[in-house]
């Protein structure tokens, strides 16, 4: 759950609502196999992912997915306050599609399951097409419910601040516009907010506070967060197709919420065929974040705000990812009713510059002057799709 | 459906700009500034904005778990009208 804590309802977004697709079409029929693989800090986080979309008649289409995560962790935050661990999440996601006319309706349910977080999500979101297919709009709601820090069998894998289990629960309303500019220019824009109530923190992590009664000076305590949660988040993003077969994109996101959080991602892409059968991607990606108003990396003494954190996520930061695609597409002559595939690999650097959080794995004579941390990671995928 | 008046662009980046105020004025219908025949570019995969949803949603979480931030990355889709 450390990793995970905050992205069952994220994940709901990013799997779920996120996938709303075109009015005037069923998505097509595709089947994905995927391999992914993160490691950075101390943590190594791999497993398998499927996706199935089928259509059935001219007006549905369901789609299921099945996600794994398997997690080996010692990073900073384990090794500070407890102890390393491995676990295993799976999620499991389903799908049906409606076409009607213009619209498209959507609806689906997503399941997430590990040792000590559960999470159920539903969701509906519909799609229209309008003015010749030139504009699409969408709207979007998501109810999730979570239950947090449930040990199954009653077995305690590992040390834990809390006893029992607490539950959390969140609402999510996006709105979506994809609009052609021109005939080479598509514009996309998206805003979503989303509240949540109930247990929000981490159980795993405390706030580090002045001990002098303490040999290294510093001693941790239990972290106390908000149990309310609402944020907003708008974004916009250009793709221009170039004269000589390529494609260039950019996008901004802004994103606030009542925490104190405020964020901006800025994002390009370039899309390059190669040939007839290759297809190379590359990216770049910057995020920067202010530190929530409850967080800070050395409280002054315990108890010392009625909210208190030092979950990195949470803290002030930037953070550069650049990344490389490439895709090679083949026409199977087996099986018949397969009319493409594609085999691609996906690489991708993560850097993170903390800018309030320090190593505190590193001794320093002064609590809080140790090196401020600082985290590399390397992101990899590799999948292959077919078409039918 | 009878038309009220020509609402022709003289433009296609005028007639994205002009749009809202077209819906006010109750032009309708609106004449796609793009027509179906000059979709070509739009139609093409390496426009789509989500090309591997399943590739794509995976790197989202991937951030998501580590940042403050979430949400409106942008994977709707559609506008194209290329079928």
């Amino acid at each position: 759950m450390r990793l995970h804590l905050r992205a069952r309802w994220l994940a709901a977004a990013a799997f779920g609502l996120g996938a709303v697709g075109r009015a005037d079409v069923l998505p097509e029929d595709r089947t994905d196999v995927l391999y992914h693989r993160y490691e950075g800090g101390g943590l190594t986080v791999q497993g398998p992912a499927v996706l199935v979309r089928k259509k059935f008649g001219d007006s549905f289409s369901a789609s299921y997915q099945y996600y794994e995560d398997l997690i080996s962790s010692a990073s900073i935050d384990v090794v500070s306050q407890a102890s390393a661990y491995k676990e295993k999440r799976t999620q499991h996601n389903l799908n049906l599609d409606y076409l009607h006319g213009s619209t498209l309706y959507s609806i689906g349910f997503i399941n997430s399951n590990e040792p000590d977080y559960k999470s159920n999500t539903g969701f509906f979101s519909i799609n229209q097409s309008m003015f010749g297919d030139l504009t699409t709009v969408s709207f979007g709601f998501a109810q999730g419910w979570d239950k947090v820090g449930e040990v199954d069998h009653g077995v305690v894998v590992r040390t834990f601040h809390t006893t029992g289990s607490a539950d959390a629960d969140h609402r999510n309303w996006s709105l979506g516009l994809s609009q052609v500019i021109t005939r080479n220019l598509l514009l996309g824009l998206n805003f979503e907010t989303d509240e949540s109530d109930g247990y929000l923190q981490n159980p795993y992590r405390g706030v580090r506070f002045v001990d002098p009664f303490s040999a290294r000076g510093y001693s941790f305590g239990q972290a106390v967060s908000p149990n309310t949660r609402t944020g907003s988040a708008g974004s916009a993003q250009l793709k221009y197709y170039l004269p000589w077969h390529a494609a260039v994109d950019g996008s901004y996101r802004l994103y606030t919420d009542t925490w104190g959080i405020l964020a901006h991602t800025v994002k390009l892409g370039y899309t390059q065929p190669l040939f007839t059968d290759w297809t190379l991607e590359a990216t770049a990606r910057y995020y920067w974040q202010n530190h929530a108003d409850f967080y800070s990396d050395l409280f002054p003494y315990q108890n010392s705000q009625n909210f208190m954190s030092r979950d990195r996520e949470l803290a002030q930061f930037r953070s550069l990812t650049l990344g490389l695609g490439a895709s090679w597409e083949f026409h199977p002559g087996w099986p018949h009713w397969v009319s493409k595939g594609t085999l691609n690999f996906n690489y991708n650097r993560l850097h993170i510059d903390y800018q309030d959080f320090h190593d505190n794995l590193i001794p320093s004579l002064v609590p809080g002057d140790e090196p401020l941390y600082t985290l590399d990671a390397n992101v990899m995928q590799f999948f292959i799709s077919f078409w039918y | 459906m009878s038309k009220m008046h020509s609402c022709k662009m003289a433009s296609p980046l005028l007639g994205a700009v002009l749009l809202s105020g077209m819906l006010l004025s109750a032009c309708s219908p609106i004449e796609p500034w793009v027509k179906p025949y000059e979709r070509e570019h739009l139609a093409d995969p390496i426009m789509s904005f989500d090309r591997n949803p399943i590739s794509s949603a995976y790197l989202d979480h991937v951030f998501e778990v580590r940042e403050g931030a979430r949400g409106a990355t942008g994977s709707v889709g559609g506008g194209c009208g290329c079928n």
